[in-house]
């Protein structure tokens, strides 16, 4: 049995049926009191890259268009990450009252759920979810509709701006930024686009009020988290735990007893050796140092059975199917990772092929045109030098 | 007008003909069909007037949308870290056993396609498969035998079922 | 707006909002490495080849993609930045086949150029290639697409939406995968592809490049039992320098003629002759349309009538409008009216048996290529035009030849065929062939000059995307009276994006037109798929300056003028839309299917 040592919250997935209350209450009240309570609050962006909630939707709401829009992100596609799909299965309601909110506060009247299509089952449940929710929106007089657009498996996509490519009926190919979503999102016009969990948050918050949230967690990295746990552990699953825990602490609590890393955000994120475990905090304080890592929430454990170079090898193969192939570091720079680890490992190449293989990385996270590319150095390099042994021999 | 005519017809009505209705048709055909033929790809290209060679070159971004026959039921089987950890290869062996087609083929009588994907956020529940839209968790090699056996089972009931009619 | 301020490389600068990086550095005159980008392009912004340092800032910014911002500090020499850079052109190098020096791009090739300038060495990262399946598809008669080469810049694709609205070239496929296609990765010849080459003349590798037949005119040539003739398009000699070495906007047509002797051309004669006639054959047929309609009130007279000289434009529209063919001049273009007389008239005066002849021509064009194989282009007897090269071919033989093109002293071309108008010069930018015709129709109707100062039709000049001019009609010939008052409606389009403009206006009975020009191009032909590599709007300026001054310099300025066209008629062909030339100078259209 593991050491619950790790608090478990049920912010999110408590089944609450207090709806209709909770939205005309919050809609009563002035829209820079919502802005101000999700800004108090320290809500970031839950899909991994935690921009402050309430800042975007501020700048949307400043905007000028002639039509705005709210999109709920349900992309998830990022190997170990489920949680979404857990929040669309068992709280909807609150991931389309959040949507509402948001309408209301930037302008909108039309929103979307971009759903993967790898999720494509949820849709009848959904579906009726949302029928629903209209007749609470004719019911308390907003003109807000929902509809879901369904994706077609292409991982890039969850990338807000190949997003909104997406629903515009072309490929997901990430745009050129600025101009940011606010300005300029779906069909050019300002957009809020949110990850699933951060909607579902800003019900709690505009319920329970803000300090509730920003009691949890540490410094910049407030509220609680939905982490999906996988890999080797006895208790795989989805968990909301508090901001601001070890790496440590997780791997006591959810850990096979024998865990060598944790892969922290997926196959974009950290890989955390066994010797770091203590000093790495999960959250998003100041810079990417290594020490604090912001996820999307994805947890993988690996025990001393697993060879890293497998595990990397997994992700460059997903990375080198997965980019969307305009830019050339991520289009280019993927594959020469792959083939580059394969062939010091076959020794083809020296091991001091790895170390022009951790520039290209870097070279990789400094150009590429969007988060993909630049995140791929994240588990490479985070991988290859904690475990060169494993790669080389 | 042909088959593929109507169906892109009334996908068209019912989704509209603007470029933001491109996925949708394209998916539509693709649940009936399977895969995008030539042929489905100028009709789309005809009734939402875009080039033919931007239908396909969206198309083939999408791992779904195939472009190239599929059958009946398109077994995607999950390939990423934590199913591959839990035993993937093994799914995939017995699959091919009893679907007696490998990786990336379709069986005889274009009833099933057995391929790989990319994580389908069934991470806890690995390894893990989709069968056209329904996942299947948790697999062990018995229970993928059971799930196949079910699936030809299900098609000698219905066939029986068409005969009778 | 206020100007935004910032420093280059720490020299301070004051733009314009919404200025790029890249165009800020370039008017400090600081060069910014680029691949993907095409002044003539939207951008990209994929190739990251042009990213910079923003002083402060962790990642490195597209240049090329990123307006300036108040106060940036902005290095674009930096260590970090040259490490970036290096690695990038790297990459693309080794998913390129750097088959440098068997390649027809070799020396025209950007990646070459910058892997040079970046000193990718032999310790590179490891070769793609050889890995990964590829096409080279040489089916075309145009345009040869090599895959092997392709680096991924997506200009060619921006090219075919943007410039020309036709969306032959897509991208396709992700990832490791992704590659430039045409839909289903057929043959281009296959697909709807009008054979412009304005993709060849952005691609910045050998990726895409003309099919060039300079092998098969070498051996021509050095057959002794065959009489070479060669015909020049009008925009080769204003562009064929650049090619050389000189700079844009000269005009050599004495030089190339002279060179075209030395390489051993036995009759050196101009298209222009045959654009001169073009102008009597297409300029009668639209007045004999304009009096169908409007004399005889004939249901089955098609207006606006327009130009068919563009082979893009004839595939175009056979293609995207198949219901308006009838509206198609059903003139030959020049290259094809002078490749059957060639064979017919010009064989028999200089005493040589037609299948002797090689008739080669000299186009700025790749389309040309594809339409001297048309089927239907055999009205000879024989195939009217048998091989055709580009001004790039042309220049190509050139330096082959090992002659020293600027020192060549001018020489004229042969006579007979060889004379030709000012209006026969100007075809070759966008608005010539349109106030040639009306040099000549207004003149015809009126019997006097067209009303404008010079003879030059300004309003039809220019490279503004579409163009209208209305001439009214007055004090006319007794037989053009049913013209008299006559406003007469034209519309100049170049680039086949502008076409579509027009086109789906006109269809749309939204405007209505008597004539209208259209040239596939950008510029006219002078922007040619075949002229020399770059072009952009600056260098198709410098070529139009250049055409419009030649044809001022002429003695003849207009096409009924020509005294060989005026003895082609009186000896061979009698009357314009007479029996032989609807033999030989006119043609049909096939109608293809638009997707």
């Amino acid at each position: 049995m593991s050491k619950k040592n790790l608090k478990r919250l049920d912010l999110i997935f408590k089944n609450e049926n207090d709806g209709e209350v909770i939205l005309v209450k919050t809609m009563a009240r002035p829209t820079h009191d919502l802005i101000n309570d999700l800004i108090i609050s320290g809500l970031k962006g839950r899909g991994g890259a935690g921009y402050p909630t309430g800042l975007k939707w501020k700048l949307a709401s400043e905007a000028e268009g002639d039509m705005k829009y709210v999109i709920c992100n349900a992309d998830e596609g990022e190997p170990g990450t489920f949680k979404d799909r857990e929040i669309l299965t068992q709280v909807p309601h609150k991931v389309l009252i959040g949507m509402a909110v948001c309408a209301k506060i930037i302008g909108a009247h039309e929103g979307y759920i971009y759903l993967r299509g790898e999720y494509k089952f949820l849709l009848p449940s959904l579906n009726e979810m949302i029928d629903d929710f209209h007749v609470l929106m004719n019911k308390i007089g907003f003109d807000f509709r929902v509809k879901i657009f369904l994706g077609s498996g292409a991982y890039i996509c969850g990338e807000e701006s190949a997003l909104f490519e997406s629903m515009e009926g072309y490929r997901g190919e990430p745009r050129n930024k600025p101009p940011y979503p606010t300005n300029s999102g779906y069909r050019k016009m300002p957009t809020v686009i949110n990850n699933v969990e951060t909607l579902a948050h800003t019900y709690s918050i505009f319920k329970y009020g803000p300090e509730k949230f920003k009691d949890l967690g540490v410094q910049d990295s407030r509220g609680s988290k939905v982490f999906s746990v996988s890999g080797d552990t006895p208790n795989p699953g989805i968990y909301e735990l508090e901001f601001g825990m070890s790496v440590k602490k997780f791997v006591d609590d959810f850990g096979d007893g024998d865990a060598k890393a944790v892969q922290v955000g997926g196959a974009s994120g950290f890989c955390v050796p066994r010797k770091k475990f203590d000093k790495t905090k999960i959250g998003y304080q100041g810079k990417l140092t290594g020490v604090s890592l912001p996820t999307g929430g994805s947890m993988m454990i690996f025990n001393s059975s697993r060879s890293m170079y497998n595990v990397l090898h997994n992700y460059l193969d997903f990375f080198v199917e997965e980019s969307c192939g305009q830019c050339t570091p991520c289009r280019v720079g993927t594959q020469q990772l792959l083939l580059g680890i394969e062939a010091v490992k076959k020794g083809e190449r020296s091991s001091e092929y790895l170390d022009r293989l951790l520039g290209l990385a870097e070279n990789m996270r400094v150009t590429a045109k969007c988060g993909l590319g630049q995140s791929v150095a994240n588990s490479f390099s985070s991988i290859v030098e904690n475990f060169k042994e494993e790669m080389i021999y | 007008m042909t088959e593929m005519k109507n169906l892109v017809k009334s996908l068209a009505d019912n989704y509209g003909r603007y470029h933001e209705s491109l996925l949708p048709i394209l998916q539509g055909v693709v649940e009936k069909k399977r895969f995008l033929s030539e042929e489905a790809m100028v009709e789309v290209a005809r009734e939402i007037d875009i080039s033919a060679a931007h239908v396909f070159g969206t198309a083939s971004f999408y791992s779904f949308l195939n472009t190239s026959p599929m059958g009946e039921y398109v077994v995607r089987v999950c390939k990423t870290i934590t199913c591959m950890m839990h035993g993937k290869n093994l799914i995939i062996q017995e699959l091919e056993k009893q679907l007696k087609i490998k990786l990336g083929e379709t069986s005889h009588d274009g009833k099933f396609t057995l391929l790989e994907t990319n994580c389908l956020g069934q991470c806890h529940k690995g390894p893990a498969m989709l069968i056209n839209d329904t996942p299947y968790t948790n697999l062990t090699p018995d229970k993928v035998r059971d799930i196949i056996q079910s699936l030809k089972q299900n098609d000698l009931v219905s066939n029986a079922a068409t005969q009778v009619n | 707006m206020n100007n935004i301020n910032l420093t280059i490389d720490h020299i301070e600068v004051s733009v314009q909002p919404e200025t790029t990086l890249l165009e800020a550095a370039k008017k400090l005159k600081i060069k910014i490495p680029t691949l993907c980008y095409h002044e003539d392009l939207c951008v990209a912004g994929n190739c990251r080849v042009c990213v910079v340092e923003q002083v402060g800032a962790d990642r490195l910014l597209p240049s090329c993609a990123t307006p300036v911002s108040e106060g940036m500090e902005i290095l674009t020499n930096s260590l970090k930045v040259r490490n970036a850079r290096k690695s990038v052109i790297d990459l693309l190098v080794s998913e390129h086949r750097a088959d440098c020096t068997r390649c027809y791009k070799s020396e025209g090739c950007e990646l070459q150029h910058l892997s040079s300038e970046y000193l990718i060495g032999e310790d590179s990262f490891i070769d793609l290639v050889p890995l990964k399946e590829y096409t080279i598809d040489y089916f075309s008669p145009s345009i040869i697409k090599d895959d092997s080469k392709c680096i991924r810049c997506q200009r060619c694709v921006r090219t075919c939406d943007q410039l020309q609205d036709i969306g032959a070239l897509t991208v396709a496929y992700k990832g490791e995968e992704m590659k430039v296609s045409s839909f289903f990765e057929k043959p281009m010849y296959e697909v709807v592809c009008t054979n412009c080459g304005q993709c060849v003349n952005r691609c910045p590798t050998g990726a895409l490049i003309e099919r060039n037949y300079i092998d098969e005119v070498w051996t021509a040539i050095n057959n002794p039992k065959k009489h070479l003739v060669v015909q020049t398009a009008p925009a080769v000699r204003v562009a064929l320098g650049e090619a050389l070495g000189m700079e844009a906007g000269l005009v050599v047509t004495g030089k190339m003629v002279a060179a075209l002797r030395r390489l051993g051309f036995d009759s050196v004669l101009d298209t222009d002759f045959t654009a001169d006639l073009t102008i009597i054959e297409e300029g009668n047929e639209l007045l004999q349309r304009l009096k169908g309609a409007l004399v005889d009130k004939n249901p089955d007279v098609n207006l606006p009538m327009t130009t068919s000289c563009s082979p893009g434009w004839i595939k175009y529209i056979e293609h995207m409008y198949p219901e308006m063919l009838p509206n198609v001049s059903t003139a030959k273009s020049p290259q094809q009216m002078f490749g059957a007389l060639v064979k017919t008239y010009y064989a028999n005066k200089i005493k040589v048996e037609p299948e002797n002849i090689v008739s080669v021509s000299v186009m700025p064009c790749t389309a040309k290529k594809y339409e001297a194989n048309r089927p239907e282009m055999h009205a000879s007897g024989y195939k009217d035009v048998d091989l055709v090269l580009t001004t790039r071919e042309l220049a190509k033989m050139i330096q082959q030849a090992g002659i020293d093109f600027e020192a060549l002293e001018n020489e004229e071309f042969d006579s007979f065929m060889g004379t030709s108008s000012g209006a026969a010069v100007i075809f070759g930018a966008t608005g010539g062939v349109m106030e040639a015709a009306l040099r000549t129709a207004y003149e015809v109707v009126t019997g006097r000059e067209v009303p404008f100062d010079g003879l030059n039709i300004t309003p039809v000049r220019g490279m503004e995307e579409v163009k209208e001019a209305t001439i009214k009609i007055e004090d006319t010939l007794p037989e053009w009276s049913f013209l008299e008052g006559a406003e007469l409606k034209t519309c100049v389009a170049h680039g086949l994006a502008n076409a579509k403009k027009v086109m789906d206006k006109v269809r749309s009975g939204e405007a209505s037109y008597h004539f209208i020009e259209v040239m596939a191009c950008p510029g006219g032909c002078l922007g040619g798929g075949g002229q020399p590599i770059p072009t952009n709007a600056e260098i198709r300026a410098q070529r139009s300056k250049a055409i419009y001054e030649e044809d001022a310099g002429k003695p003849i300025r207009k096409s009924h003028d020509n005294p060989e066209v005026i003895k082609l008629y009186e000896e061979f062909l009698k009357e314009p839309l007479g029996h032989k030339s609807h033999e030989l100078l006119h043609t049909s259209y096939v109608e293809r299917n638009r997707y």
